[in-house]
């Protein structure tokens, strides 16, 4: 009988041990199956789970929101404590009248950033300056206040409009310049050279024909940024303030419609409580349409360009 | 060539005044509130961050309750929101067929948009009481020998806040991971399973580890909406600036202290110790906002687009 030799042995000792190592630490197929079908049901749980909580919370909304409504909250201003009835009148108006202000101060920069980005700036400029407003984006809103309050609040000595229409706005500013840089980036660059072939000065070119033809595009993108600013109640707490009665200036306190949820909301009356409610329900009413529509423009834009 | 005439270099320097402001509104922002704040600067210098006394009457400040309730509140929100949000992301990004993952996706895109104050609410009329009757009993009955689950049960608490959190974050958390799993490159998902995996193999061993560096940066980005969060927090966490294990006790944090006290600071000592809590609400956010994006553009391969 032949023994086989000692470096065949330690061969077949390597490989055994190699095949031990394996089988220990590899899952079997069934094991791996088993993971694979286990996972579709984990994230799928994960995502139904973050649905039924979201539309618990929306339902919850409208129910509460839709049976407080009534026409009085439209019309009436607050009624003093204790007194039942009354409305948020003056607070629709104010959050319109921030948001006009607001509009005033965002617009202009968002859109003349978001034009300059595209149209002009080297990429490296802007980059830093895309960088630095989605680093804007970032910051807490109470932090925007709190700039309103010292460069508005306090020279004016008094809250007011004007300052909680500044902090708005600024906050605007980030938003608008991404989304009309976006937007006037997509114009085909044919309509620029035609215009330009027609010996137009570049500058008449952009005004004339690029922005009117991503004018749309704009105005969604101003209106989403108006849609989350018009919610935002943290800068308004010590620029705007909130007023029981209509405003007569713009250097005067102003009630709006998310601070009046706020200070309802967290006030020991039942009445009060109901009229927070329905004000949600006009505030989220304004934010989801808007968004909406923003949607609904955007994709049809898309299936445009696709269909190309 | 293009045509240059003097209105030409005219427009375009004007326009680039536009981005310009952009920057120089972030390096204002950072100067107004350091000049603002420069009594407690100079009085506690970094010893504000470190000093848990607060109290204006003997004007002795310092605000480690608040950064305490801060990192307490969205480290929780984080532990609760990210295995949810990123499942749901991966399911939204590899399982769900196109129709339904588009769907939810601008749903999800929607629930982001309700503003905060709406959270709140329904924070303060339905979470709350639910927390107080249910949820912190029954974790005070089965897991009340650790000290997080420990003390008076009053419903406004920590683990309120931060559940709130969570729920706000969520759809960030969501939005964002899914656009960066869908920027891995598909040929990597199509080699491994050309390698026999299967698709869970696929997923967690590729698609994630690629697109981990993004995720990341979703998880920071929401980390800081969820420091800088203030009206939902302020309106369930219970106003209590303490230190202390139990997540059932009433907390404060950083944005919420501004948003009660800031309309109501009387002496400039008091003023000036709310504009450095600001100061360090716009530092941190601007740190964690550069660290996410750096992480998120490193995938996506430079800045995402806002509105698809």
């Amino acid at each position: 009988m032949k023994l086989p030799s000692s470096s065949v042995i330690a061969s077949e000792a390597k490989q055994s041990f190699k095949d031990l190592i394996r089988s220990s630490f590899e899952q079997t197929r069934f094991q791996r199956a088993l993971w694979d079908h286990a996972m579709v049901y984990v994230l799928t749980l994960c995502a139904v789970f973050m649905l039924f909580i979201l539309f618990t919370i929306l339902i919850h909304l409208f129910i509460q929101g839709f049976t407080s409504l009534n026409l009085d909250f439209f019309t009436q201003l607050p009624k003093p404590v204790g007194e039942k009835g009354g409305g948020m009148a003056n607070a629709i108006a104010g959050t319109f009248t921030l948001l006009g202000l607001a509009v005033c101060v965002g617009v202009p920069i968002g859109l003349g950033a978001g034009v300059y980005l595209s149209e002009y700036a080297n990429q490296n400029f802007a980059q830093v300056v895309r960088f630095m407003a989605d680093v804007m984006n970032g910051i807490p809103s109470i932090v925007y206040g709190i700039f309103a309050y010292i460069v508005c609040v306090l020279p004016l000595k008094s809250f007011s409009a004007l300052s909680g229409g500044f902090a708005l706005g600024i906050m605007m500013i980030p938003m608008i310049t991404r989304t009309s840089e976006q937007f006037v980036r997509m114009v085909p660059s044919q309509l620029r050279e035609a215009g330009l072939a027609l010996g137009v000065p570049k500058w008449r070119v952009t005004v004339d024909i690029v922005i009117p033809s991503a004018l749309a595009g704009i105005t969604t993108g101003i209106m989403v940024a108006l849609a989350r600013v018009a919610g935002e109640t943290a800068p308004l707490l010590f620029t705007a303030f909130g007023n029981h009665y209509w405003q007569r200036s713009l250097t005067e306190p102003i009630a709006a419609l998310p601070l009046q949820v706020f200070t309802y909301a967290i006030a020991p009356f039942d009445d009060w409580h109901r009229q927070a409610w329905a004000g949600a329900i006009v505030l989220i009413l304004m934010v989801l349409l808007i968004n909406g529509w923003a949607q609904f423009y955007v994709m049809r834009r898309n299936r445009w360009s696709s269909g190309k | 060539m293009i045509r240059r005439d003097t209105s030409d270099i005219v427009f375009r320097r004007v326009l680039a005044v536009f981005p310009i402001s952009i920057l120089m509104l972030v390096a204002g922002i950072f100067f107004q509130l350091v000049s603002a704040s420069h009594l407690t600067l100079n009085k506690f210098g970094f010893g504000f961050l470190f000093h848990s006394t607060w109290d204006p009457v003997a004007e002795n400040f310092g605000a480690l309750p608040f950064i305490f309730g801060t990192c307490v509140t969205s480290f929780v929100a984080l532990l609760l929101a990210v295995p949810v949000g990123v499942g749901a992301a991966v399911y939204l990004a590899e399982y769900a067929p196109p129709k339904v993952s588009k769907t939810i996706s601008i749903l999800v895109d929607l629930l982001a948009a309700i503003p905060s104050v709406i959270y709140g609410l329904w924070g303060i009329f339905v979470l709350v009481p639910f927390m107080r009757n249910t949820v912190q009993p029954f974790l005070g009955k089965y897991l009340g020998f650790l000290p997080f689950f420990q003390g008076p049960n009053y419903g406004v608490s920590f683990l309120s806040a931060s559940v709130i959190l969570a729920i706000i974050i969520v759809p960030f958390i969501i939005s964002v991971s899914r656009e960066v799993i869908m920027a891995v490159p598909s040929v990597y998902k199509e080699s491994a399973y050309a390698l026999g995996t299967t698709r869970w193999e696929a997923i967690s061993d590729i698609v994630l580890s690629y697109g981990k560096v993004g995720i990341l940066g979703a998880v920071i980005l929401a980390l800081g909406r969820a420091i800088g969060e203030t009206m939902a927090v302020t309106m369930i966490i219970g106003n209590n600036p303490v230190i202390t294990a139990s997540l059932f006790s009433p907390g404060y944090t950083l944005a919420s202290v501004l948003a009660n006290e800031f309309a109501e600071a009387t002496t400039n000592m008091y003023l000036s110790s709310l504009i450095e809590i600001g100061l360090v609400l716009f530092l941190v956010s601007i740190v964690v906002n550069i660290l996410a994006r750096i992480l998120i553009w490193s995938v996506t391969k430079g800045p995402g687009q806002e509105i698809k």
